[in-house]
């Protein structure tokens, strides 16, 4: 349970960090607060010949407002997320979903970059980047480029990184005024990854959907948006069939598997429940007076 | 080989420098070569709970960090606390609620709890249950763990 021998470089900005990768390429690896990254190596499922440490470029660590959106850094860690006026302001959804995320001692040292690169498709963040509609900023040998959340999860624990690139920014776009939210998750012991997880924002007008996002955690290779549901949803009345329907539809578009903590039927039957759930609690955050 | 390089911190209020393998995890760095083994090392993946240390304050599974991550970083180990002829609050409290039996996890709850009363001191049982939910004990069953944690948010009140 010890790491294999390895390099270690801390760079001190991103484009020292870049340069290193783009040199040492597939055999070098990027470690910020290296939550999922060190057990991995104690294991010795990874030994790669260099670690270049991101954890201490100023750039990547802060929370700041744009006029449209929320621009998070890549490095700032679960606990600023969970602690930060600016998230609580704009993204409570955002707020509560890590605080699902491990416990506190990981919180306090895991980083926003690490857990989307890291991509495993029963973490919280992944699913909050899809829902929120997510502009992930990555660097690379050529310049920056910008890839949308919905696109950069291509499987498990895989995006479409490449070896010599880096996230270093999200850009949250704010959501529209009155959205109504709610996400949950069913994990067998607090902190443990979730069995399944369900996410929604709702808009209302008179009674009617306005506006419907639908996201899910741990009931496939990814975490995905249900657009079925939120078709079915969108333009018309909130009752309890459009809710059935909307959960069917995520079961029919979700592919769970069995493991050791739960079969596949007990995954899809659970994300129905859970969508139910979170839409009701969505559309009583939109209408109602807990908003 | 891979090259050895310089790391200094502080520990307990002491400054350490050592010239050590890339490789090597805050938890071996503590019991091996600066021989405190207060710090107890379990599963060696971020489960146990039982090397938590405080890193500028904040809970780290020593574990789960290099060495070389705690550069220029100020180290609160289970040593730090108190000693057996002067206990802190907390262990104090610890040993009046009999919150342990073997004594293995109780370095990682005494730095989980420490943090936590130092950022907040009005918790409801609900709350203090949570934040220990990330350190596991085999033997105590946590209640009297919980006890001994509220005992010392109560006195840290008054």
């Amino acid at each position: 349970m010890k790491p294999a021998p390895f390099d270690y470089v801390a760079a001190s900005s991103v484009d020292e960090a870049v340069a290193l990768l783009a040199n040492h390429g597939d055999d070098a690896k990027l470690i910020a607060g290296g939550q999922s990254l060190i057990p991995m190596l104690n294991f010795r499922l990874l030994q790669p010949d260099m670690l270049i440490d991101i954890g201490n470029i100023p750039d990547l660590q802060s929370i700041s407002e744009a006029t449209d959106s929320l621009l998070v850094g890549a490095t700032v860690c679960h606990h600023m997320l969970l602690t930060s006026p600016l998230v609580r302001k704009h993204f409570p959804i955002l707020c509560h979903a890590v605080s699902h995320v491990a416990h506190i001692a990981i919180r306090n040292r895991g980083t926003i970059g690490g857990s989307l690169s890291h991509a495993d498709p029963a973490a919280e963040l992944p699913m909050m980047m899809v829902l929120l509609d997510a502009e992930l900023e990555i660097a690379g040998p050529t310049g920056s480029r910008s890839i949308d959340a919905n696109t950069f999860f291509v499987g498990a624990l895989t995006t479409v990184l490449e070896p010599d690139e880096m996230v270093v920014r999200i850009r949250l776009p704010f959501l529209p005024a009155g959205s109504g939210w709610e996400f949950q998750e069913v994990a067998r012991r607090s902190g443990d990854f979730a069995l399944a997880g369900a996410a929604s924002i709702l808009t209302a007008t008179d009674g009617t959907v306005n506006t419907a996002r639908v996201a899910v955690l741990g009931v496939d290779e990814t975490p995905l948006r249900i657009l079925a549901a939120e078709d079915a949803l969108r333009g018309n009345a909130f009752d309890e069939a459009a809710v059935a329907q909307a959960a069917r539809s995520v079961q029919e578009a979700v592919e769970p598997k069995s493991d050791l903590h739960g079969s596949a039927d007990y995954r899809r039957h659970l994300i129905g429940v859970l969508t139910g759930r979170v839409l009701r609690s969505a559309w009583r955050r939109a209408t109602g007076d807990d908003r | 080989m891979t090259e050895k390089k310089s790391v200094e911190l502080s520990v307990n209020g002491r400054t350490y420098r050592r010239s050590i393998d890339p490789r090597i995890l805050l938890s071996d760095f503590l019991r091996e070569d600066l021989g405190l083994t207060g710090t107890h090392v379990g599963c060696e993946h971020g489960i146990c709970g039982a090397c938590t240390v405080l890193m500028n304050g904040a809970s780290t599974r020593s574990c789960l960090c290099l060495a070389l991550q705690a550069d220029g970083a100020d180290i609160t180990t289970v040593e730090g606390l108190g000693d057996i002829d002067e206990l802190d609050a907390l262990q104090k409290k610890f040993r009046e609620h009999h919150a342990l039996q073997c004594g293995f996890c109780t370095p990682g709850m005494l730095m989980t709890i420490t943090e936590l009363i130092s950022r907040d001191t009005d918790l409801s049982d609900d709350e203090i249950r949570e934040a220990l939910s990330g350190n596991l004990c085999r033997c105590t069953g946590y209640e009297h763990i919980v006890q001994a944690t509220r005992a010392a948010l109560d006195e840290r009140r008054s």
